[in-house]
């Protein structure tokens, strides 16, 4: 579905905050792969999201999307086939829109009619959103023409969900997308996750710096480190695997500890 | 008493699609756009120049290109070659000054003399005394009805979300090079219609006809957000025109009774429009001070 073959990328070139962000990268991902991504402070995990999302265009190496070369394509062309969630439960909606205006936003992404731009929510469009809303099981299919900054984080961040999978994407990139939430909601809007990909058999990238989500989510995971993938474990193997095992093999790997600050062991 | 308060009326629906314009570039996409005040005497000089040769109505939708090709310009200057918005509006409007010279065969001014204008012809249609209030507030409100309607098609959902958050933007598909272009456009294309309307109004079009409007624009945009109130959209577009007539208004008021100096009228707009932009943070800091004070003087009291 998602094959990198090769990218690197280098921030601030030739100065002294030289940084390589990406180094020689490949990732090959089947479809309906869920992959979890933990790594270290900086290695690049967010950065992979950006390169992969088109918020800059890598300095080599290729990216092909369910077969098509998407390496120089601009972001909002990408998007039309990717659903992105960031850690900041803000940044994924409008907050002076409603949610019903929210929600036709996020169904014209990937419309099939592109090119309809004085088309205005329909009736039916309405009773879909309101449909789809109500799985949230948050009541918000009632209080569909209010703003969405009257929401609280845990719920923009479930809404955000549901618009970047209403059309089910290619591929869903989900960068810490529970982090900033209080426990009890960060499981609600994981649960909704875990039900939405499955139920659309979307291939996902996450994110986390939960470890134990991060081998109980998925069928796949991938460590980080300086821009490289250094772990790469799935199947049989990642079956039996414990969080110390997977921080033993990192430091085999990288011969050093995991260092992220923010790291949740439990 | 009844004449001023006619003439009030009349200009704030000629002068409202002004603020109307600054809603959609300033309030609905967050860009401070002083392409403004060229694209006003754009209009107006298209507008009375093509009435002066004879043609008053096809002389209303040229002004309405011609201020919408100056937004594109804005437009591309900061989305394509990256000049920082405010920037991109003065460089525009500084070329329009020599477009402006241009539509009016190279004078500083041009004038209507025994010409129709589409006035003149509502007037001899039959419109009656009122016909420069009629024509005026039938066009603006035509276009706040067709602004209100725009921003709930697709593409005005998503010029509103560029406004509101450029990250989710991107994130969906939309082209904020193409919502801010479209935006402008629009927005420019109001304000030259506005400028058109007053030229052939006035029967006069004058290069420094727009000095300055762009914050008159904002002060009615201000007043009326303040008496009607912020919300949804139909009710923002009301305010600017309420807006729009209560400053025509309270200008017609400070010509009448000479309170304020007319050449002083400026200074208070600005002065009006700096303060309530600057309201929402120094409320807060006010606050803070207050506080700040009454702990003071509470630690003294013990």
């Amino acid at each position: 579905m998602l094959d990198i073959k090769g990218i690197s990328k280098t921030f601030n070139p030739g100065t002294v905050n030289e940084k390589t962000a990406l180094s020689d990268l490949s990732l090959h991902l089947e479809p309906g792969d869920f992959v979890t991504i933990v790594g270290s402070n900086g290695a690049g995990k967010s950065t992979l999201f950006n390169a992969i999302a088109g918020a800059f265009i890598t300095d080599s190496g290729s990216i092909r999307l369910d077969g098509k070369d998407i390496t120089f394509l601009p972001e909002h062309r990408r998007s039309r086939e990717m659903g992105r969630l960031f850690q900041d439960p803000m940044r994924g909606t409008a907050p002076n829109m409603t949610i019903e205006e929210n929600m036709a936003l996020a169904f014209l992404r990937a419309g099939r009619s592109q090119r309809a731009y004085f088309s205005r929510i329909s009736q039916k469009d309405r009773s879909f959103f309101r449909d789809q809303l109500s799985q949230l099981g948050m009541g918000l299919e009632d209080r569909m023409d209010q703003k969405v900054g009257l929401l609280s984080g845990g719920q923009r961040q479930a809404l955000t969900l549901l618009m970047a999978t209403q059309v089910p994407p290619k591929l869903l990139l989900l960068d810490e997308h529970t982090a900033a939430l209080d426990p009890g909601t960060a499981d609600k809007v994981l649960t909704l996750t875990r039900q939405i990909v499955a139920e659309h058999h979307i291939t996902t990238l996450m994110i986390t710096h939960n470890m134990h989500d991060a081998l109980d989510l998925g069928n796949r995971t991938l460590m980080m480190n300086d821009g490289r993938i250094v772990l790469d474990v799935q199947g049989e193997e990642r079956r039996g695997l414990s969080v110390q095992d997977l921080l033993a093999r990192f430091r085999a790997g990288v011969g050093r500890e995991l260092d992220n600050d923010r790291i949740l062991l439990a | 008493m009844l004449n001023i308060i006619e003439t009030a009326l009349e200009l704030g629906m000629l002068y409202a699609l002004i603020p109307m314009a600054l809603f959609l570039s300033f309030r609905v996409l967050d860009i401070a756009d002083l392409t403004t005040d060229g694209s006003f005497v754009l209009g107006a000089a298209v507008s009375v120049t093509l009435a002066g040769a004879g043609h008053p109505i096809l002389a209303i939708p040229a002004a309405i290109l011609a201020g919408g090709c100056a937004g594109f310009i804005t437009a591309f200057l900061q989305t394509k070659l990256s000049v920082p918005s405010i920037l991109a509006g003065i460089i525009t409007n500084t070329g329009l000054y020599t477009i402006n010279l241009m539509a009016m065969g190279w004078k500083s001014n041009a004038s209507l003399l025994k010409k129709d204008t589409i006035f003149s012809l509502a007037r001899d249609a039959g419109l009656g005394g009122g016909y420069k209030l009629i024509l005026g507030t039938v066009v603006t409100v035509l276009v706040g009805v067709l602004l209100v309607l725009f921003l709930k098609t697709r593409l005005g959902l998503s010029i509103r979300a560029t406004g509101d958050n450029p990250d989710m933007v991107r994130a969906s598909s939309i082209n904020p090079t193409f919502t801010i272009s479209v935006g402008l456009a629009l927005a420019n294309a109001m304000t030259a219609l506005s400028g058109a309307m007053v030229g052939q109004a006035q029967n006069a079009a004058d290069i420094n006809g727009g000095t300055g409007i762009v914050v008159v624009g904002l002060a009615c945009l201000i007043i009326g957000e303040t008496v009607v109130g912020r919300g949804a959209i139909p009710r923002e577009v009301l305010a600017v025109i309420v807006g729009s007539i209560l400053y025509r208004l309270l200008y017609a008021v400070v010509l009448y009774t000479k309170v304020v100096p007319v050449g002083c009228l400026k200074l208070v707009t600005a002065i009006v429009v700096a303060l309530a932009i600057a309201a929402p943070s120094l409320k807060p800091e006010l606050a803070l001070r207050a506080r700040r004070r009454s702990a003071r003087a509470e630690q003294e009291v013990r």
